[in-house]
């Protein structure tokens, strides 16, 4: 009588098992046939030798890639560079606009319309402008150097983008918060400090990461201030030889990069799920 | 007679047109507790958020030891240092360990050195049972002790008088027990104590005075015993027919 239980179990488990196995065989199966056929289709055509050849030819690659690569740590300082300093102005300008004080009006006004004109603007619109209005005016004391003009273009832009995340973030964490900080005696800066930013980092990370992949994307557009980055040394060399393979081996930088930001940031989107299911289920 | 800690003189409130709080009278003298009992929705925590100056009044006075501090003038930072306020839904800081959740407002807001506010921290846990619990995140923990870990926080700042809003509200009942003991072993310690609470039971042991709210106004006060076994007033009588009929006190 006491073994019928186990038993069950075991041949549950056992079943749940072939069942699995199945499934993975039928995957993999499907796989070869979707995949290899749309290869074989491919390839087989009248004129895949000319598309290998213009898109795929290793002799292009060999030649191109060390430049493109050249460029394309400019690209990745770029991003870096102005990564960190939209993180602080957005956060900045979010918690600007989460004061009361009166004498910041004309601050939060401002930071207000910036928000608005620049998220309006085609950021490729706003780089094409700085880069090249502010030398126009030749100011005296304002660099003209074009990488520097790119790094504040893309700040703008992506700023705009940025502290509306973050602003989204203060508004997620729950009024009790900042009531329970202030009752403990503390400061409105300090509840903010303290209680209401950590959390309200931490709620929207995921959107964040997102817009980071996609600046990891729109650095590319500083190349029309002339700024010698990896899709433009990819299109020197693709205007000149007529081969695009450059052009695909600089998609394959950006790719490499963005893939591993993307793959992170599903997994931390899983947990994220996870945790709010388990919150709720607790309440 | 000596001066009351809290004393409230015709308070009023509104919200958008909608009378909240119609001219409440109420002290709590040092050393006492003085429970607020009352339907859903007669402004018990709206006078403890006017109180702490979470909330401004419209009309009437608060006064902390003598001193109006609804005044516009008034500093509300220095006022809510000297009050400390527990809630329904325990409000810890869900990203800050159980210690730190106590030495933050210390070491923050009333510039304890660390060492200092740490020891203390440590000893209060240590009174309270959650001594091996300092490290632990709110999620970690159970209601109960959850909320134990909000009443501590309150009373680390060593606040003048204690507000509680319906601190049991939100717990499983077989919760509600150890929290409650929390507050009584304050109440003999000393603490004065502003208490709203549906705990009838509660409120007939450890109230000094209690105080029947009805729409915004006191309707009838007297003695825990008194009040909670023998009200006079006729909306008393329904409230705590109701509370009967619903609740075993
Ligand atoms: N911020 C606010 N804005 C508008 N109305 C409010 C606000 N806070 C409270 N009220 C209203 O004030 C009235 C009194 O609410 P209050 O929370 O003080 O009652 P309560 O006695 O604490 O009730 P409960 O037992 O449900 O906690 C309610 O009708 C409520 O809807
Ligand atoms: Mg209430």
């Amino acid at each position: 009588m006491s073994a019928e239980p186990i038993s069950r179990r075991e041949v549950r488990a056992a079943a749940r098992r072939r069942s699995d196995r199945r499934n993975a065989l039928i995957a993999a199966v499907s796989t070869i046939v979707v995949i290899g056929g749309g290869v074989l289709l491919l390839t087989t055509r009248q004129g895949w030798p000319v598309v290998q050849e213009t898109f795929f030819s290793p002799e292009a690659f060999r030649t191109s890639f060390p430049d493109i690569l050249r460029g394309f740590w400019i690209d990745v300082k770029l991003f870096l560079a102005v990564e960190v300093l939209v993180l602080i102005a957005s956060l900045g300008v979010a918690v600007l606009r989460s004061t009361r004080a009166p004498a910041l009006f004309p601050f939060r006004l401002l930071a207000a319309v910036s928000t608005d004109l620049f998220r309006g603007i085609p950021t490729i619109l706003v780089v094409y402008l700085i880069g090249f209005g502010i030398p126009a005016l030749a100011l005296p004391g304002v660099p003209n150097d074009p990488i520097i003009l790119a790094a504040f273009a893309l700040t703008l832009s992506y700023t705009a983008y940025v502290s509306e995340v973050f602003r989204a973030g203060i508004d997620s964490v729950h009024p009790g918060q900042r009531g329970a900080a202030l009752a403990v005696g503390l400061s409105r800066a300090q509840a903010m400090r303290f209680v209401i930013l950590p959390q309200a980092v931490r709620n929207v990370i995921p959107p964040l990461l997102n817009d980071f992949i996609s600046l990891q994307k729109d650095v590319a557009l500083v190349s029309v201030l002339g700024i010698v980055e990896a899709f433009r040394v990819a299109q020197i060399d693709a205007a000149s030889t007529f081969n695009y393979t450059p052009l695909l081996a600089a998609a394959s930088l950006y790719v490499i990069v963005t893939v591993p930001l993307s793959l992170f940031l599903d997994r931390m989107q899983k947990r994220d799920r996870g945790r709010r299911r388990l919150e709720e289920a607790r309440r | 007679m000596t001066m009351p800690v809290l004393e409230i003189r015709g308070v009023t409130k509104a919200f958008d047109d909608k009378p909240v709080l119609q001219g409440i009278d109420l002290k709590v003298e040092e050393h006492t507790a003085v429970v607020m009992i009352g339907a859903s929705g007669s402004g018990k925590s709206s006078l403890l958020r006017c109180i702490n100056l979470l909330v401004d009044i419209d009309d009437g006075d608060i006064l902390l030891d003598g001193e109006v501090v609804t005044d516009p003038t008034v500093d509300p930072q220095r006022v809510r240092r000297s009050l400390a306020m527990v809630f329904q839904h325990f409000n810890l800081f869900p990203h800050v360990r159980v210690l730190d959740q106590i030495t933050l407002a210390p070491i923050k807001a009333h510039g304890i050195p660390k060492d200092e506010a740490v020891e203390e921290g440590r000893a209060l846990l240590a009174r309270f049972g959650l001594a091996d619990r300092e490290r632990d995140y709110p999620d970690q923990l159970s209601g109960g002790q959850q909320q134990r870990v909000a009443l501590i926080r309150a009373i680390a700042t060593r606040p003048r008088a204690l507000l509680l809003d319906e601190i049991t509200s939100a717990l499983d009942p077989e919760l509600v027990g150890e929290v409650l003991e929390v507050v009584r072993e304050l109440k003999e310690g000393g603490m004065t104590m502003l208490i709203a609470t549906h705990e009838m039971a509660f409120a007939r042991d450890v109230a000094d005075e209690v105080c029947f709210l009805h729409q915004g106004r006191v309707v009838e006060r007297g003695l825990g015993r008194q009040m909670i076994e023998d009200p006079q007033e006729p909306e008393t009588q329904k409230f705590l027919a109701r509370m009967l009929a619903t609740r075993a006190v």
